[in-house]
């Protein structure tokens, strides 16, 4: 594993100049991704603002192939390219020690919701490629409406605060452990405060034969109404409340990576997030117990597989 | 050249030409009355008779997806299908030729739901017509073969770079036993040569971006462009189908003329129907009626102008389409074949006629009371309808 000052030595796939907001979780996960990658990537990118940031015609931000072709198949577009190498390679027509890694990138709206069904079939074929959900909780490059991966009463622009609404209504879906019911040889949760986690993640996914997910948040002070230098300190209490542990699911075994020594209230979490503010009135108090306890009864769950030699979703 | 007669029936010949093609990667999901095509063409992949990576995807989205995904990786991508099939294709449909890439693509013909229905109409082509595909359409067994055959070379052929559909009716000729002639596997091989790619992905020493987003300042040029693709893919259809012709005896054009040079009135009609009205221009013929018809193969790019010209001498056609377009001046074809018309001196009266939906036959003395009308319209310069149902209870 390379230290800070040789991974700062590596060339950069995704060129600075791109019009991704300032603080913009996305890019630092995609920075720290493609710094994972020793072998060419080639890449896929499901629609949404990493996509429509990167890519304004004539300019690109990617110094690898890329390709966008729509929102909600991310995952069956790199299949396809994934397809492709492996028939010429079988034809002699690419050499065969030619090492190619795919890599589909989507955003919770492209993953969760409009994506899931490109991303369990890519999953159940069993594509040899890595699939990352940069998710940041709602469908922010549409402008903040709530998606599957939204977490309960977050102030969205279709789960708006009203006077008889208090946000969004449901908690949300936990997603990695769908992807690891494919019984796929790697899923992995992963944050960019923990960048030697995350690094090593993908390092490993991109090495793993066979199809593997990781699911990695990337705040967006946009849609979280959070201040833009606060990105990668909200990225590191998702992990430190366990909101959003880290963790990795290695053919049937599980592994919690980071364990907090005390456990840090939510409530440190979401106060820094507009997007929460009202849960914070006397009257909504249980919202935040409901989610607290959510956040609780995961993390046991966790430690519980965990404690398991194998398990089978 | 050697002959291999064989009794087939459309959907194998199909297989069989996509097996002698032997594309790259296939990425394809099944719906009747497609489904066999790919049924067959898995056997030929499970057998090792050829080289393709079959990719069984989860729906047609994702099957039009992974074909983009793997031809912009850099090879020939094939996949086939029918209706909802081509319906939930859609979005994708767009994507793939606004990209520039050359995807073949079978489409047995079948009607769109609701009512649930697995038979043959247009309907499912023509809701594609404005996706920016070439179409083609087949008349029987052969032809589907030919088409596809040819499919390969034009939508490669570097000025027009488009993905081009091949259509034949469902069940009527993808289910028929015919009698049809199969190339030798070489003779296919050497006719579509081999792939140039152009930008592969998979060229990672030279990355490209592939999709970008393209605003209020680009994207109206590229759109632009395609129209100036399909406008070169014209001469490089009439290119292949010599090229067809005079390596295997079977010439292409963009249309069939059948008895229409002397002809007073004539049928405009594609696909498996033109057989049953060639049946009946015959009978007419022996009758003493100067009757023909004219069956389009190629929908997009639309030869309006060549065939202005093969109609402009007579006195009243009708236009048979397998499709509607409710609401509208008239069917896919009849609007298409009438604007083509304006502006012709002395142009022959025009009206359409709606038949077939669903599956529904269209049989002998269906065409021979659609004859009556034509005869009639000829002798007395009116026509009594624009547009109307046949074969249909009112």
């Amino acid at each position: 594993m390379a230290n800070l000052k040789e991974l700062s030595h590596k060339p950069e796939h995704l060129a600075g100049g791109h019009r991704l907001c300032a603080g913009c979780g996305a890019p630092i996960v995609v920075r720290q991704v493609l710094m994972a990658a020793d072998d060419p990537v080639v890449i896929s990118n499901a629609t949404g603002c990493l996509e429509v940031g990167t890519s304004i015609y004539p300019f690109t931000s990617w110094r690898v192939p890329w390709i966008h072709s729509a929102f909600e198949n991310s995952a069956a577009t790199i299949s396809g390219v994934e397809a492709m190498y492996q028939s010429l390679r079988a034809q002699g027509k690419i050499p065969a020690d030619k090492k190619i890694k795919f890599i589909a990138f989507g955003g919770d709206g492209g993953t969760y919701d409009i994506g899931l069904q490109s991303l369990s079939g890519a999953l159940e074929r069993g594509h040899d490629f890595v699939y990352i959900c940069y998710d940041n909780g709602a469908y922010m490059n549409t402008g903040i409406q709530r998606s599957s991966s939204t977490p309960l009463g977050a102030n969205t622009t279709t789960t708006p605060v009203g006077k008889v609404k208090q946000g969004k209504e449901q908690q949300r879906k936990d997603l990695a452990v769908i992807a690891a019911a494919h019984d796929i040889p790697y899923v992995a949760q992963a944050s960019p405060a923990y960048w030697k986690d995350l690094i090593r993640k993908v390092k490993k996914a991109l090495e793993t034969p066979g199809a593997c997910f990781l699911n990695i948040t990337a705040p967006c002070h946009r849609g979280w109404r959070s201040k833009p230098e606060e990105t990668v300190m909200l990225a590191k209490l998702a992990v430190t409340t366990c909101y959003w542990p880290l963790y990795e699911i290695e053919n049937r075994k599980v592994k919690i990576n980071f364990k907090p020594k005390e456990k840090i209230e939510l409530t440190k979490w979401l106060e820094r997030q507009g997007r929460f503010k009202h849960l914070f009135k006397p009257e909504n108090a249980h919202i935040i117990e409901k989610l607290q306890k959510h956040v609780d009864d995961d993390w046991d769950r966790l430690q519980r597989m965990e404690k398991l030699d194998t398990i089978k979703l | 050249m050697s002959k291999k007669i064989v009794a087939m029936t459309g959907n194998h010949a199909v297989a069989n030409a996509m097996k002698q093609i032997n594309p790259d990667v296939c990425a394809a999901y099944p719906i009747t009355p497609s489904t066999e095509v790919m049924q067959v063409f898995a056997s030929f992949a499970a057998d090792g008779a050829v080289d393709t990576n079959l990719v069984t995807v989860e729906s047609e989205h994702s099957a039009m997806s992974a074909c983009i995904g793997a031809a912009a990786a850099g090879g020939r991508v094939m996949t086939a299908t029918s209706s909802a099939g081509l319906a939930l294709m859609w979005e994708m449909l767009y994507v793939a030729s606004g990209t520039r890439l050359p995807i073949v693509m079978q489409v047995v013909n079948r009607a769109l739901s609701a009512p649930i229905n697995i038979h043959c109409d247009h309907s499912d082509s023509m809701g594609a017509r404005d996706a920016s595909w070439i179409q083609l359409y087949a008349e029987n067994a052969q032809e589907a073969y030919d088409n596809i055959i040819q499919a390969v070379l034009i939508s490669e052929e570097m000025d027009v770079r488009l993905p081009i559909m091949t259509c034949m009716d469902g069940f009527i000729i993808s289910h028929s036993i015919e009698k049809m002639e199969l190339l030798d596997d070489n003779e296919v091989k050497a006719f579509i040569g081999d792939y140039k790619p152009h930008f592969p992905m998979l060229d990672v020493e030279n990355p490209v971006t592939y999709g970008p987003i393209a605003l209020q300042n680009f994207y109206i040029e590229m759109k632009r462009q395609q129209v100036d693709a399909m406008e070169s893919a014209k001469q490089v259809i009439l290119d292949v189908g010599k090229k067809f012709g005079d390596s295997f005896g079977r010439h292409y054009g963009f249309f069939e003329e059948y008895m229409l040079e002397d002809a007073e009135v004539a049928f405009v009609v594609m696909s498996s129907a033109a057989g049953t009205v060639k049946a009946v221009v015959n009978e007419l013929r022996e009758k003493g009626h100067k009757v023909g018809l004219l069956k389009p193969r190629m929908f997009r790019p639309f030869p309006a102008e060549e065939m202005a010209n093969a109609l402009k001498h007579l006195k009243a056609l009708v236009v048979m389409d397998r499709s509607d377009s409710f609401g509208s001046a008239g069917g896919p074809l009849f609007t298409e074949v009438r604007s083509a018309l304006y502006g012709v001196e002395n142009a022959p009266l025009a009206f359409g006629k709606v038949f077939g939906l669903g599956g529904r036959d269209l049989e002998v003395h269906h065409v021979e009371e659609l004859f009556k009308e034509l005869d009639k319209a000829s002798k007395t310069g009116t026509i009594d309808k624009v547009t109307d149902y046949i074969t249909v209870r009112v």
